[in-house]
């Protein structure tokens, strides 16, 4: 793989924002909605190709991440009465606390059994979830009111109903989580993790604490998908025990792997692609999972690397 | 009632739970064991074994009993063909790499659900049990049929095990599993091992399906419950073993039974998960199983 001049990365990435900045003058309503919710949603998956990208460790319970922070967010809003800011933080307290945990225990595996693990782990929050539905609203789920989701600056107010405050507060996270992730994996650190995917054994060799720089990955990772969780709260109003499924786990794993693994941009792509590809085919047919089944298997058996994954490798090697 | 027959009734309803589980889990074990394929598709060919039986006994008619027969020689044989041509045209492919195999057994998994709600739809449907002969004890009468799902589970899994450990067959399969390349350079056909390994599986979890589906209902979504406490089974079984496999399935179904009786079920489920988890992290060849080569 060439390595990219740092000014031609970064410029690129400055364009891919300034370009969602544009669109949102442009499209039609509900394209511009839509958009929005897909940025929020790209930064879950931003968040999970920090672990299964470039660390390589494929997690079947990503859903308890995002969740921790929807719930640790909404909850917060709704029986509490905290402000967007406090909310917010109090999102990713408990995805990092959780990813944390997780990490300690989840990490002692590898292979197939931290796949199983990380999916039971995560089933089990989702059955606390039903558990304590007198809190969280159970299957039903709860509405963040409008009242509480208020954004005070200053003397100014901005209500995250208003489509472009919503548009620009979830263009601004997706912005600042994909910065952070081009610096990271470009970052000494990145380097690391990427050896660990590669050959551990070596890495170890080498000198590396492998547990430790995994175990931070995870936690990265886990505040990162808090943070789209605890936006996905606050933005749209509404938390459920849906987002803690195990289909919400599956999810951000097939939009990194349409996009590209260990590709920066490849989450977006593969978000913004995926829910295109449902949003059109919802209308004639209700069978989306179908869609899902079927996009997943065409992509492990012809298509691994998903689409700026083979850009990369055909054409543009300096693609971070 | 009283305290102890109320207990024998939820023994004997965990061990009809045991019996269908040992039969899927074995299957589970089995593809896991000689492949290392973790197939999370296991519950929907499950699935599949219970909803192809309620087709066939509706359309066979005359005495219940014919119907069921044909549901449990067909049944398992469809399925059976289904999974072998998903080995062969997907798995197969992907070399067995075990974590591409995963995410495609999960495409796999929402491919077969999603086909079953559009041919077959939302409704739970009832296979008519072959007889309804009670058993009368003391206390309460017990069906007869639960009692007959019990001895033919156990009936299948002594087969399975004469199969693994005295033919042929069986000695491929664990020449197969020990070390598949040796295998094939002593003229072993290793991918048609795993093609069949992986079918068999899969008609282990049908005939399950078929033997239980009288007593609870086919249903599109049925899939899911019995792969969760396969799981669960195989990892406190020890993977790939079958006596450990067994003694876990008639511990979970029992102990599933029990606490169900006296506990809501979902705090049972969140604590069974939450200790399986906890013994996959601290235990990972199972507590019966030894250290993994």
């Amino acid at each position: 793989m060439k390595e990219a001049s740092p000014a031609k990365a970064y410029a690129l990435h400055l364009g891919v924002i300034a370009l969602l900045f544009a669109l949102s003058f442009v499209l039609l309503e509900y394209h511009h909605g839509l958009l929005a919710r897909i940025m929020v949603l790209a930064v879950f998956a931003m968040g999970y190709n920090m672990l299964f990208g470039y660390v390589g460790l494929l997690s079947l319970g990503h859903a308890m991440f995002f969740s921790a922070g929807l719930y640790g967010a909404g909850l917060a809003v709704i029986h509490l009465g905290w402000s967007v800011p406090a909310a917010f933080a109090a999102g990713l307290a408990c995805g990092a606390l959780l990813a944390l945990v997780i990490g300690l225990l989840a990490l002692r595996t590898s292979g197939v059994a931290f796949m199983i693990v990380t999916m039971m782990f995560a089933q089990v929050f989702y059955l606390i979830i039903l558990y304590f539905a007198a809190w969280t609203g159970g299957d039903q789920g709860l509405v963040v009111p409008q009242s509480g989701r208020v954004l005070v600056l200053g003397d100014t107010s901005l209500g995250l109903t208003n489509p472009t405050v919503r548009y620009m507060s979830a263009l601004v996270l997706f912005s600042i989580v994909l910065l952070v992730t081009l610096g990271t994996v470009r970052s000494r650190y990145g380097r690391v993790l990427v050896a660990i995917r590669e050959n551990d054994e070596r890495t170890k060799m080498l000198g590396y604490d492998i547990f430790s720089n995994k175990l931070v990955a995870v936690v990265v990772s886990g505040t990162i998908c808090a943070a789209s969780g605890a936006a996905y709260a606050l933005l749209f109003g509404y938390v459920g025990s849906t987002f803690a499924s195990v289909q919400y786990s599956i999810l951000p794993l097939l939009w990194v792997l349409l996009g590209g693994a260990a590709t920066t941009l490849g989450p977006l792509i593969g978000t913004l692609f995926m829910y295109y590809v449902v949003d059109i085919t919802s209308g004639y047919t209700s069978a989306y999972l179908l869609i899902v089944g079927i996009a997943l298997i065409l992509l492990v058996l012809f298509f691994p690397r998903g689409i700026l994954g083979t850009i990369r490798q055909r054409w543009l090697g300096w693609l971070p | 009632m009283h305290f102890g027959p109320h207990l024998l009734l939820a023994a004997l309803e965990g061990l009809v739970t045991s019996a269908v589980l040992a039969l899927t889990a074995l299957g589970l074990s089995l593809v896991f064991g000689v492949m290392r394929v973790v197939n999370v598709a296991h519950g929907e060919f499950f699935m599949l074994g219970a909803v192809l039986a309620w087709a066939i006994s509706t359309a066979i008619s005359g005495h219940p009993a014919l119907g069921f027969l044909a549901a449990l020689v067909l049944a398992p044989l469809i399925v059976g063909l289904i999974a072998l041509v998903s080995e062969r045209l997907v798995l197969s492919r992907l070399n067995y790499n075990p974590e591409a195999t995963i995410v495609a057994t999960i495409g796999m998994l929402y491919i077969i659900q999603q086909l079953a709600l559009t041919f077959y739809g939302p409704e739970a449907r009832p296979v008519e049990p072959p007889f309804s002969y009670r058993i009368l004890l003391p206390w309460f009468g017990y069906s007869g049929y639960k009692l007959s799902i019990i001895a033919a589970s156990a009936l299948l899994l002594m087969a399975t095990w004469f199969v693994l450990t005295r033919t042929k067959i069986g000695l491929v399969m664990r020449a197969t599993q020990y070390d598949s390349e040796t295998a094939q350079a002593f003229g072993i056909p290793v991918d048609r091992v795993y093609a069949g390994v992986f079918a068999l599986g899969a008609m282990l979890a049908a005939v399950a399906a078929v033997l239980i589906v009288p007593i609870s209902q086919a249903h599109y979504l049925m899939g899911q419950d019995p792969l969760l406490l396969s799981f669960i089974v195989v990892i406190i079984g020890g993977l790939g073993s079958l006596r450990g496999t067994v003694v876990a399935a008639v511990f979970i179904g029992l102990s599933d039974g029990i606490i169900s009786v006296f506990f809501s079920p979902t705090l049972a489920k969140i604590i069974a998960t939450l200790l399986v988890a906890m013994v996959l992290v601290f235990r990972p060849q199972g507590l019966f199983g030894t250290a993994s080569r």
